[in-house]
């Protein structure tokens, strides 16, 4: 039984700030990007007023998906926050289901979902400043009172590494679990096999029948439906903590 | 030797320990989809409303098990290593 939990491979060293590396996580995330900006590119190509491609009629509704996922959220003050909500979106949920066909999912890295965060913590405090101005957001440091001062900073450190650790583990248990059930069904499928006598049990054996099929209804939670489920949770909470922080 | 096998043994309890505290989002996620059920039956025309508002839910208080889930992985995978080290 040979288990392969690991990390991101590091594929090579920038040797500059005392070693830069470059892992497999931020060369899919690159491809990830190219992903969506070519098939973005291919979508919005010769946009016209009349007369629409079946292109045109997807990048619309994209966009109208994403207006009206936030209108019906937070209203329709706060509309300029599609794309950035969008880009959230599609970078998540591209990069969660890159893992179907076996390359190492960024978002299963603690440093890609934290970045993410960190935007997203970056247009909540913009966002404050832009509302009470630059007092009013140090002010708002001290509500109710001054005791709550501590409390208040360490719920505010918070927002973004909650929300960085909650989709890396999500997408990293699916994969722990699939992993550990992956061999598990080998570990079973020969102490079950092997019993049989003779020839038959030493054949048989070896082959890991049990790993048909199981797996694959795994996969369906753990990769398309988690997916998602991440991606429009991430994005819930951008838009949530965004409108809060408008008001 | 023996210090090596008490740290790897007392890494692997604590992951086991902290992974018991998974049961507490487990009990608020159940509560949460039980309100939600309950309301979509006296309400069924707010399903899409009450249903976004759940998956919310279900994400807030599933934070604390992630939590959990985080230190026994760091407690398997990066703890033994920094422990050793002392040794």
């Amino acid at each position: 039984m040979n288990l392969d939990i690991t990390g991101a491979r590091i594929y090579y060293t920038i040797p500059v700030l005392g070693g830069i590396p470059i892992t497999e996580s931020i060369v899919n995330g690159l491809l990830v990007t190219l992903l969506i900006l070519g098939v973005c590119i291919f979508l919005t190509r010769d946009l016209k007023l009349r007369a629409v491609s079946t292109r045109q009629v997807i990048a619309e509704f994209i966009v109208e998906t994403a207006v009206n996922f936030i209108e019906s959220n937070v209203g329709s003050a706060l509309t300029h926050l599609a794309p950035i909500v969008a880009a959230l979106f599609s970078m998540s949920i591209v990069s969660s289901l890159i893992s179907l066909v076996g390359l190492y999912p960024p978002s299963s890295d603690l440093s890609c979902t934290l970045a993410w965060a960190l935007v997203v913590f970056g247009v909540i405090t913009l966002t404050k400043i832009k509302t009470n101005g630059f007092g009013g957001y140090l002010k708002g440091f001290t509500e109710p009172i001054f005791v709550f001062t501590p409390l208040n900073i360490v719920s505010e450190i918070f927002t973004p590494v909650a929300m960085a650790f909650r989709h890396f583990g999500n997408i990293m248990a699916g994969s722990v679990i699939s992993a550990l059930v992956y061999g598990a069904l080998a570990v079973a499928s020969s102490a079950l096999l092997g019993i049989l006598p003779g020839v038959l049990g030493d054949v048989l054996g070896v082959i890991p029948i049990l790993q048909v099929g199981i797996p694959a209804v795994l996969s369906i939670y753990f990769d398309l439906f988690s997916s998602f489920m991440q991606a429009f949770i991430f994005c819930m909470l951008t838009v949530q903590f965004v409108g809060q922080a408008a008001n | 030797m023996f210090e090596r096998a008490i740290v790897l043994a007392c890494c692997a309890l604590g992951a086991a320990i902290a992974m018991i505290s998974t049961f507490a989002p487990a009990i608020g996620e159940a509560s949460i989809a039980r309100a939600a059920v309950e309301s979509i039956a006296r309400q069924p025309e707010c399903k899409g409303d009450i249903t976004s508002t759940m998956v919310l839910g279900c994400a807030l208080s599933e934070t604390t098990g992630i939590y959990a889930f985080v230190i026994s992985l760091l407690l398997i995978f990066a703890a033994p290593g920094i422990f050793m080290g002392y040794l």
